[in-house]
Parts: structure tokens; sequence; C-alpha cells
């Protein structure tokens, strides 16, 4: 209830505002997928800023639903100027908030950016998203083949979703402080982490678990050697007791912040998405305090998820919304993005216009060898997935 | 006669809480299913039935329980004495304190509850303040606590209970303490054998109004409590939207509904109003 009303509100944000308002309640974290940001950036929106009223002119309108701090705004306000259209941009802190918006049915939203696997494949399966008319994306041709065919697992055929930006899921480490607390421990590996003596040691200076089970069960499971898909409930204990060797030594889960509790050097390891540690990177270089941040993606692999434009079924706007989809596909607009955000993309004609310190950078764009180790994410039964959303619980709870 | 009067509130019942329950009963007993919305009709009470049987469950009653229990308390405690300065205030000023004590309702709840985090925090004011006396070397853990979901719980839901009690208070007769007083009684023993016995549906009023809605409170524990303090609110939460399993978040709605008229029936059979 309280996400709902929160999405609703924002939808009259203008999109120069939107950035604005969410840099002012959160401190300047570009994207902060929690609960809590939606909710501060709302009401900092809400105590400055008048409510917009709706145009009285049929004006032509576009409804986009995206991750929060997930875009240039820039790219916005010209997809507004060069067709006039008009776009009402809303933001989301969890897939479980978008999935449980589209779940419920007439969403109004026209454009949505779930994760490939498990939201848009699950979408795709309930009957919650339309195929894309190729006819009016001709920048989907731009796609990087590889990677589009690395989503075709949760969208056979790549019938119903295009690219955005995608990541993976890995350590931010602050190299000098584990150093000086575990000298001997190994920093391109999920031991640093998962192996219970390095995590004790660790502790002292802060270490932080992504509060999401979708992303920390599967990484485990492929730790332990098994298919990150397995619904085996012995896998899943296996999962749990590695879990809880560490549980002690967790001092949050990531229910608000990661990237500040990094780039103010509250939390020394993270396990976090490679954006949100390379945001944390780059402010805590601002800040100057003497925080050194790196993203890791461990040497054992580590997951890639891809974030997809998609269009919802009762889309009220799908013709604005393949015209804004296309817009976003641009090379010179897509590179404004991941210039912006510090995730790459998925068109690779806009990599000579990402700027050099992102492009060159082997935690945003993994060499080619690397991506190679990387593992992705197949779709898991219901009664899998409660299990699994039990057996964090559980673990969260330390009981 | 009586019934047209009471019409308006026999259709109020209906549409909002009536039909609510039948729609989250017909909800409870679907199957969850792939599809917009993500349940098949069903009769199947195995939801039901698995809200009384799954530990898991039970566990996140029994810790709703006891917040409920705790914080309804410590608003009392709180709320009793500042009841009653104001019930005996002079009657010039009691406007003015009574808004005192609506005055947070103005500023919007999440916003309040926002706040919270920007005290409590480890580099929020309380930790700031503290650091900077030298009381502590190191911040101290408040945020994401127990104690901070306490602390947040008590100051949202104190006016619901000071309102009633002060309401109740300054309907008592003064002469009766006064006679009570007069015929040697100690001011504690007014205090037992007069003011209390008296505030009692205000008080009655009061825990019920703090009580219900902290069973099901949501946006604080979420908010401020740690990832231990699994409460009835955040479990029905993780059901509609982690699991997706509407059923299952429906049936435990029902269930949780059904226990907290409860109290409310307890409330109705306390002694009636004898001032």
């Amino acid at each position: 209830m309280l996400r709902r009303g929160i999405g609703r509100s924002e939808r009259f944000r203008s999109p120069a505002r939107m950035v604005g308002s969410g840099r002012i309640a959160i401190g300047g974290s570009m994207r902060f997928r929690t609960r809590l940001g939606v909710a501060l950036s709302l009401l900092a929106f809400l105590a400055v800023l008048p409510l917009r009223a709706p145009a009285a002119t049929e004006a032509r309108v576009v409804n986009v639903y995206n991750w929060s701090d997930y875009i240039d705004p820039e790219a916005l306000k010209r997809f507004e100027r060069e067709t006039g259209i008009r776009v009402q941009y809303d933001v989301y802190d969890s897939l479980e908030t978008l999935e449980g918006k589209l779940l419920a049915g007439h969403s109004g939203y026209d454009v949505i950016v779930p994760t490939a696997q498990p939201t848009l494949a699950r979408l795709i399966k309930s009957g919650g998203v339309q195929k894309l008319d190729r006819a009016k994306l001709p920048h989907f041709a731009g796609l990087d083949p590889d990677l589009m065919k690395r989503v075709s697992g949760a969208d056979p055929g790549n019938l119903y979703g295009a690219i955005y930006l995608w990541g993976s899921t890995g350590l931010g480490i602050d190299p000098r402080k584990i150093a000086a607390l575990a000298p001997d421990a190994r920093l391109d590996s999920w031991d640093l982490l998962f192996d219970p003596a390095n995590a004790k040691r660790i502790a002292p200076c802060g270490i932080t678990m992504m509060d999401s089970a979708i992303d920390v069960i599967p990484t485990v499971l492929h730790i332990l050697g098994k298919s990150p898909d397995s619904t085996d409930p012995a896998d899943l204990a296996a999962v749990e007791a590695r879990l809880r060797a560490i549980r002690p030594y967790i001092r949050n889960f990531d229910n608000g912040g990661a990237i500040e509790e990094m780039a103010s050097g509250a939390a020394c390891l993270v396990f976090d998405y490679s954006g949100d540690v390379i945001q944390a990177k780059a402010r805590a270089e601002e800040a100057r305090q003497g925080v050194t941040l790196r993203y890791v993606a461990p040497r054992e692999g580590a997951q890639l998820s891809f974030d997809m434009l998609a269009i919802p079924k009762d889309a009220p706007h799908p013709t604005e919304a393949l015209a804004f989809i296309d817009f976003i596909l641009t090379p010179d607009v897509m590179a404004g993005i991941t210039n912006k955000v510090s995730y790459p993309n998925a068109v690779p004609a806009s990599r000579k216009m990402v700027r050099e310190e992102i492009a060159d950078d082997p935690g945003i764009y993994p060499s080619a060898a690397a991506l190679a180790g990387f593992f992705t994410v197949g779709p898991v039964a219901p009664a899998a997935e409660r299990a699994r959303g039990r057996m964090w619980a559980r673990f969260k709870a330390g009981q | 006669m009586r019934g047209t009067v009471l019409g308006p509130v026999w259709a109020w019942l209906l549409a909002f809480v009536g039909l609510p329950a039948i729609v989250l009963a017909v909800i409870a007993l679907a199957q969850p299913a792939d599809g917009v919305p993500p349940y098949e009709l069903g009769a199947g009470f195995d939801d039901l039935a698995t809200v009384f049987t799954d530990p898991y469950y039970r566990d996140a009653f029994l810790a709703s329980l006891r917040v409920s229990a705790i914080c309804s308390a410590l608003c009392l405690l709180i709320g009793y004495p500042m009841a009653l300065a104001i019930a005996r205030s002079a009657p010039a000023r009691r406007p003015l304190l009574l808004l005192l004590v609506m005055l947070p309702f103005w500023t919007g709840f999440l916003l309040r509850v926002a706040a919270w985090v920007g005290l409590l925090r480890d580099d929020g004011w309380i930790n700031a303040a503290l650091l900077a006396l030298g009381v502590i070397d190191a911040p101290l853990p408040l945020l994401h606590t127990d104690g901070a979901m306490i602390v947040g719980i008590v100051y949202a839901y104190l006016p619901f209970m000071v309102l009633p009690l002060e309401a109740r208070l300054a309907r008592a007769d003064p002469a009766l303490e006064q006679a009570a007083a007069d015929l040697g009684a100690p001011p504690w023993r007014v205090f037992l054998r007069v003011t209390w016995p008296l505030s009692l549906p205000g008080v009655a009023a009061g825990l019920v109004l703090v009580f219900v809605p902290v069973m099901g409170e949501y946006v604080i524990p979420e908010l401020l409590g740690g990832p231990g303090s699994m409460t009835m609110g955040r479990v029905i939460w993780t059901e509609l939207f982690d699991n997706h399993d509407w059923p299952m978040a429906a049936s435990l709605a029902l269930v949780l509904t059904g226990l907290l008229l409860l109290p409310a029936l307890a409330l109705r059979a306390a002694p009636p109003n004898r001032a």
C-alpha cells in the first residue's frame, strides 16, 4: 500500500524536477533501490513542489516507469522536445514494487523496465506485457546480438523486450580497510564475503548485504557448484547454512543506502550491483574523505542481469511507448544514459560516445573473457521461489 | 426512524468493511497462478489452515502482539499524565494544548517516520551529538532495531491515546474528587479510587485505538525496525509482493482482521459509561 501511494503521486513529477528532488532527498545518491529512497524523494518533492495539474489539451503522453536514478534527465527533455510527447516519469525501487503493480492490472504505464529474469519472464508468462512491433523500432537492430541472446532464456526470440542497461552483481570493496584487517584474503574471490573466517575479520569495518533473495541465492548456489536455478531443497539448505555462517558478521541489509554506506566509509564490503558500487566510488572520490572503492566481479563468476524496456499489455499509449523505446535505443541517447548512471548499455554504436573512464573500466564493461565466466539465471517455479523467500526471511532475522 | 438514521452507518460498514472482507475471503480461497491478477478462483482452505499451523506465521503474529502490547502500554504510561494535565488545565488553555497534541497530524505520517530515520541513523543527529559530546567513540546502532521501531510507533500513536483519555477525564465531575479529598483520602487514593475508575472507558478506547492499528502496522517496522522484526504487516507484504502469493496474503489479512475484532468486542462488553 505504501509504495503504491508513492508511485502514483510521483507521476506528476516532471523529469527535470524528478532528479532534482531525488538528489535533495537522498543526499546526491544516483541510484537508490530502496523503499526509503523512493519515499524520501517523494516527500522532498511534496514538500517543495505543487502538484502539476494534468494538461487540459489532448497532448500526447507516455507514462514511463523505471528504476529510481536510472536515467539521464537530458534524454527525457530531448525526447519531449523532439517528439512533442510529454513524459510522465515515475520510479520504483524494487522489482517487487513493479511486479505488484503490473500483476494487479491497469497500472497505467506505457513503458516499464523489468529485469529479464525473473520479472520480464514472469510477466511474459502471465500475459502482462505485449510483443514489441519491430517495424516501429528501427534502432532495435542496433542491439548487441550476443547480449540479446543472453536474455533469450527469459524472452525467447527477443519478442517482448529490448535491453536497456545491464550489469553484474558482485562485491564493492574498500581494499585498504580490508587489507588492514585481513591482509591475506584474496580480494577477487567470493570467499572474501562467504568464508566465515574472512567475514569475521572484516566485520569491524562494516559488511552490508543486498536485501534481495533473487540476487544472493543464485550466486551462493553458483559458488557451491550448483546450478543457480536449483530448486532442490537440499541445495537450498546448503545455501542457508553457508549464509547463516556469515550472518553474525553482516551489519546491515541494504534497506536504504548501500551507495551512501560505501561512499561515506560506513561499509567496506558490500554485496551489490556493479553500477551501485561504481556510483559510490565516484561519490567517494568527490568527497575526498580517503575512502577508496573498487567493484569486483569475483573470479568464480558473477550473475549478469539485464534490465529490459517493455510495454505492458494494457498500456494506454502503446504508439508513444514504441516511440520512446526507439528514441532510448538511439546510440547517442544511450551513451548519455550510460555516462550518467555508469551502467553499460547494449548498443555497441554508443561505445565511442561513452566517456573513457566508463568505457575502459572493466568493472563496467567487462572483457569478453570475463563475460564468459558470468552466469545468468533461469526461471524458478513459484513453490521453490516461496521456499527461497522463506529461507531469506529466516536468514535475515538470524533465527 | 431509527432505521433511517442508522442507514448510512450500515451502508458505510457494508461498503468499507463488509465488501472488502468478502473480497479478501474470495482471494484467500483462490489458488496462486501466473496471470493478471495472479490467482485462480477456487475453494482451497489450505492457506487459511497454514496460517494457524505454520510457526512462521504464528511467530509473526506473536511478534506483532508483543509490539502492540508494549506500545499500547507505553502510550498509556506517557499519555495518561499528558491527558490528565490537559484536562485539568485552565479552560482557556485547553484548546491550545489539544491543538498541540494534534499538531503532528499537519505533517504527513511518512515524513514524520522518515524524520526518525534522520535522527537515528549512524550519522544522524543523535549519534552526531553524542559523538561531539564525547559520550561515545563509535556511533550507536540505533536505526533498524526493535527499540527504534517501538519509539517510532509510540511517537506516532500517542495522540490516539491522549485524545480519548483527555475527553473522558475532562468530563469527570471535579466535585467527586473534591468530595473524596474532603473525606480524608490522600491524593494517591483519590486517583486510584475516583479518577482512574472514572477514566476507564477512555483508557479502553485509547488502548483499542493504539493496539489494533499497531497490530497491522507496516510502515514503521519496515522503515525503523530491524530485519528480525517480522511483524504481521511485513509478512503480509512479503507474501503479496515478494512471493506473489495473493491468496496467502489475503488469508493472513483475513485472520488478522478476525482476531482484531476480539479487543473491539471486549471494549463493547466493558462496563457501560457511568459518569
